[in-house]
């Protein structure tokens, strides 16, 4: 392996990522404005945004009070008012549109050693959401409860136990038969399981309601929390000179980009491709949205599509033929990854390692690209998830990747 | 170094025609059979590139 | 006619078993010459565009795309041809599946799965052998290397470093090997006993091992070097270091060399080194000049002398009468003379095995001379390509002129019979001298082909009122999986005279042309 690899993968898989606190994301996010609005995938301007972004920015303007009604969110969301760029160049990963602005709060997970922060936003739960581009004043209201309720509540309970050490449910959840990306049901469970007691006494009168935002119609709240630990392990990887290691892969609908750790900042991107998977019942590919979110982090760090023979029960879900689809799934990984993760074992593989650091010279090499595990987003504004499934990516933006390292090593 | 491949027990690894894997297998001897493609899509550069970065360390 | 081509995006399979592919459907559809099934790579479509099997869509298409282009009567043959070549790729042994736990994806994941001593098979297109065979070597595998079109400096290189591990790097053009009991590439099912065997050439290891097995000798170690080791460019290297190991192990007490006479440094080198080690050691160089034998050194012409000389030293003793049971040669010659007339005179000899070919040519050249041949030593007897024969004629078919964009006759030896029929209906041809390689890695049932090939040809003779005479011998192990002695009674069957070795059926050859 190159020394350079070594570094890298040393430090993704050394991240020891603990949930410390939830706070507004102006309070966090460097460098944030109000204006500055955050979304998943590689740098888009408005005009190009898909549907459902543009759907969840005009949710984001009148979340914010910026616009006043929605004919004022359609004319400032493109009139230069507000600047957009990618949550991952902030620290910050948000799943499907992943718009994420001053207000909104968000999970802070914290890096044990060296005291490194990833944000994430918290999931919305049952029904359709900002996440996929609805402005309705039921979601307005929900962001409002998470806001001035939900998130205190939570920021409370992680002061009072001194931070929840995610690694540990993370592993239990692989045990679970999670993957983490696209089945959570461990993962949220464990949450409940652990802290109802808690949560019971810091939420008073609105207990019911926090307990029942968590475990209602929220089967992927965990999700959310894990792909801030991965931000967190792949923000330590980056930055090693002349590593081919991926440290982010991410879409916005329009495009997927991918970063790597010797060329730290740079993205490589190309058109989202379609998933292939499953629909909801009245829902067709003609519904689909190209590939969409910034949860491709999961997969960057090592679960999701690497890891997706943990989780055997959502073969069908993704439109998978058989249970044997997971496990190639999975071995085809193992062969464009850098390592097994120590503390992030397979059950049925006999405990073996995740997975764990993609590499674009074994992509390259190879032709085999990263698998996604993911949601499909409707192409139309406010409709929400119509399937799921698994998404291949193409391979150029690696090459580019690739070729752009050479140069800049003066191969 | 000394070659102890005559006292020890043998493994085969195939990179080729599948019929040297079956008939490898068919003698019972222990074999993993490579599934190869051209590296990078038979790219002369990009094979030149990961060459020279393996070589780089 | 009407001519098809059919596009897959973005599926790979190597040329070898798509080469496979297109000779079945080819002889489904009655000619091969109408059949290709390649990947767009440029050289590929420059062969298919010669052969006029291009389309516009196979034109179009790009190097990662595989090509069906078929020609035939109309559109359901074409249909049906299409119909068998997809059964074929989707068969489960054309399509190696990930799911099966012995199938991995690189080099680096399949060295992970293994243990003990390792030793990799490399039967990948020339020019990119090599660097895999670097991962390999790194990763302290012993390799095989069959691949050809590989350039002397990196055979150079990857025996370089194998030597400073003190691994083998047998090959490149290295098709057999038998270690520890196990046949490599073209192999058989052997006897184990104390006999190693080094050498340059593939049939020709093949030819003497057998023959061991057969007459009741074993074999400890069978090891490759390729063609090209003892040619002053590599130097022996190879050989070198196979020859040392065999002298070191314990199970190996008799060593036989075989190869074409060696540059004369490396054959300095190479004697000293086989006298130094004191084990009994037979050389025989195909095609070199007389040698006296000293000490522990006992120089041999022929495969066949190889064998006998080996199993002498090796206390099985030698086989007393190749011939027991049988007529005699030149009773069988003077049998055999009967059935020819004087104008038929000459003899065509039409190999899959090129060591034999050679073996042949060399025996015919020393008895009756002027014998052409695409391998001939002499230019002025070179045949050139897939020239018609004159006058005596001995042919390695597996020699590239015949082999382009096909399978090696070993694999598929219906690649001969049209020449087959050529040599039996020219009016000169009194004897047709063949060869039959059994064993792993060969056609599985090769007697049958070659038998279908010359009950066709008797049929046409016999309407010429004339008869050619047929010998074969059949290089293969008595325990091989196509069963020797079922191949040889098929023969038989059809009155084609069945010899024990290829020397012996090249001496009857020239027996009864003399």
């Amino acid at each position: 392996m190159l020394k350079a690899n070594e570094i890298a993968l040393g430090r993704l898989m050394a991240a020891d990522p603990v949930l410390v606190d939830v706070k507004p994301a102006h309070e966090v996010l460097e460098g944030l404005t109000p204006t500055t609005f955050l979304h998943a995938g590689p740098p888009i301007a408005f005009q190009d945004m898909c549907p459902p972004m543009q759907g969840a920015v005009y949710c984001a303007l009148l979340n914010e009070g910026i616009a006043r009604d929605i004919d004022e969110a359609r004319r400032m969301a493109a009139d230069g008012t507000i600047t957009y760029k990618p949550c991952h160049e902030f620290g910050a990963v948000g799943p499907m549109t992943g718009l994420t602005t001053w207000s909104m709060p968000l999970w802070v997970v914290e890096d044990r050693a060296t005291g490194r922060r990833s944000y994430a936003n918290i999931s919305e739960g049952s029904g359709v959401g900002l996440r996929f581009g609805e402005y309705s004043q039921r979601t307005l209201d929900r962001l409002k409860w998470m806001r001035e309720v939900a998130g205190p509540v939570f920021s409370q309970l992680l002061h009072e136990i001194g931070g929840m050490d995610l690694a540990p449910m993370m592993a239990q959840g692989l045990a679970m038969g999670d993957e983490l990306h696209m089945r959570n049901h461990a993962g949220t469970a464990l949450f409940v399981k652990n802290y109802a007691w808690l949560i019971a006494r810091i939420a008073g009168p609105e207990a019911e309601n926090v307990l029942k935002f968590i475990g209602v119609g929220n089967d992927q709240f965990f999700l959310n929390l894990a792909m801030a630990a991965n931000k967190l392990a792949a923000d330590l990887a980056d930055g090693v000179p002349g590593s081919t290691l991926v440290t982010a892969i991410a879409r916005n609908g329009v495009n997927f980009g991918i970063r790597i750790s010797g060329l730290p900042g740079r993205w490589f991107t190309a058109p989202s491709p379609m998933v292939k998977g499953l629909y909801f019942p009245g829902f067709t590919e003609a519904d689909a949205n190209p590939d969409l979110g910034d949860s491709a982090i999961m997969e960057v760090g090592g679960f999701g599509g690497c890891s997706m023979i943990t989780a055997p029960a959502i073969v069908k879900f993704l439109g998978a033929a058989s249970v044997d689809v997971a496990r190639e799934t999975t071995e085809a990984m193992y062969s464009i990854t850098l390592g097994e993760h120590p503390r992030y074992q397979i059950p049925a593989l006999n405990f073996r390692g995740t997975p764990c650091g993609i590499d674009i010279m074994k992509v390259v090499e190879t032709g085999v690209t990263p698998i996604l595990n993911t949601a499909i987003a409707s192409n139309r504004a406010g409709v929400g998830m119509v399937g799921a499934g698994m998404s291949t990516l193409p391979i150029d933006p690696f090459v580019e990747a690739l070729k752009a390292l050479a140069q800049e090593l003066g191969i | 170094m000394e070659n102890k491949l005559f006292e020890e027990k043998m493994s085969v690894i195939n990179l080729g025609l599948p019929s040297f894997f079956e008939s490898v297998k068919d003698q019972g001897a222990p074999c993993v059979h490579v599934d190869w493609r051209p590296p990078a899509g038979g790219d002369v550069r990009l094979i030149e590139i990961l060459d020279r970065l393996r070589e780089l360390g | 006619m009407k001519l098809r081509n059919v596009v897959k995006k973005n599926s790979y399979y190597d040329s070898a078993t798509l080469m496979l592919l297109s000779s079945k459907v080819g002889e489904h559809i009655g000619s091969t010459k109408n059949v290709a099934v390649m990947m767009a790579s440029d050289m590929n479509k420059d062969i298919m565009r010669a052969s006029g099997l291009l389309a516009d869509e196979g034109a179009a298409a790009s190097p990662n795309d595989l090509v069906f282009a078929i020609r035939a009567e109309d559109d359901a043959a074409i249909d049906a041809a299409m119909a068998l070549a997809e059964e074929i790729l989707n068969s489960r042994n054309t399509k190696m599946e990930q799911r099966e736990t012995d199938v991995v994806k690189t080099v680096e994941d399949a060295v992970a799965r293994v243990d003990g001593a390792k030793l990799a098979v490399v039967s990948l297109p020339g020019k990119f052998a090599a660097r895999e065979v670097k991962k390999l070597l790194k990763e302290d595998c012993n390799v095989l290397l069959f691949s050809d079109n590989v350039s002397c400096e990196e055979e150079n290189q990857l025996k370089d470093l194998a030597l400073e591990k003190g691994l083998l790097m047998m090959g490149p053009d290295c098709g057999t090997a038998v270690i520890n009991g196990v046949g490599l590439g073209f192999a058989n099912k052997l006897r184990r006993g104390n006999i190693g065997l080094a050498a340059a050439s593939g049939t020709g290891l093949q030819e003497v091992m057998t023959l061991i097995s057969n007459f009741g000798g074993g074999v400890s170690q069978a090891l490759g070097t390729g063609g090209r080791d003892l040619k002053e460019v590599i130097g022996g290297k190879m050989m070198g270091l196979c020859v040392q190991m065999l002298q070191q192990d314990a199970g190996t007490q008799v060593i036989v060399v075989i190869s074409k006479p060696p540059a004369p440094s490396v054959m300095e080198r190479m004697v000293e080194q086989l006298k130094q080690g004191g084990k009994p050691t037979v050389v025989c160089f195909l095609g070199g000049e007389d040698m006296a034998d000293s000490g522990n050194l006992h120089f041999v012409h022929t495969l066949e002398e190889a064998a006998c000389k080996a199993l002498e030293l090796a206390g099985t003793g030698r086989p007393a009468e190749l011939r027991a049971g049988h007529s005699s040669l030149a009773d069988l010659a003077r049998q055999q003379k009967a059935v020819l007339r004087d104008s038929q005179r000459y003899i065509r000899g039409l190999y899959c095995g090129g060591t034999l070919a050679y073996e042949s040519m060399l025996m015919m050249e020393e008895k009756l001379g002027g014998v052409r041949s695409n391998i001939a030593l002499k230019k002025e007897l070179l045949l050139d390509g897939t020239a018609p024969s004159a006058g005596h004629t001995v042919l390695d078919l597996g020699d590239d002129a015949f082999t382009v964009g096909k399978p090696h006759p070993m694999i598929e030896p219906a690649l001969r019979g049209e020449r087959l029929m050529q040599e039996a209906l020219d009016p000169e041809t009194a004897v047709i001298l063949l060869d039959v390689e059994i064993g792993y890695g060969s056609h599985a049932d090769p007697a049958s082909v070659v038998a279908g090939e010359i009950a066709q040809a008797k049929a046409e003779l016999e309407a010429a009122d004339r008869q050619v005479v047929f010998l074969a011998s059949i290089c293969g192990a008595y325990e091989d999986f196509q069963d020797y002695a079922a191949q040889k009674a098929m023969l038989e069957g059809l009155g084609v005279v069945v010899l024990e070795s290829n020397a012996q059926a090249a001496e009857l050859a020239i027996r009864i042309v003399s």
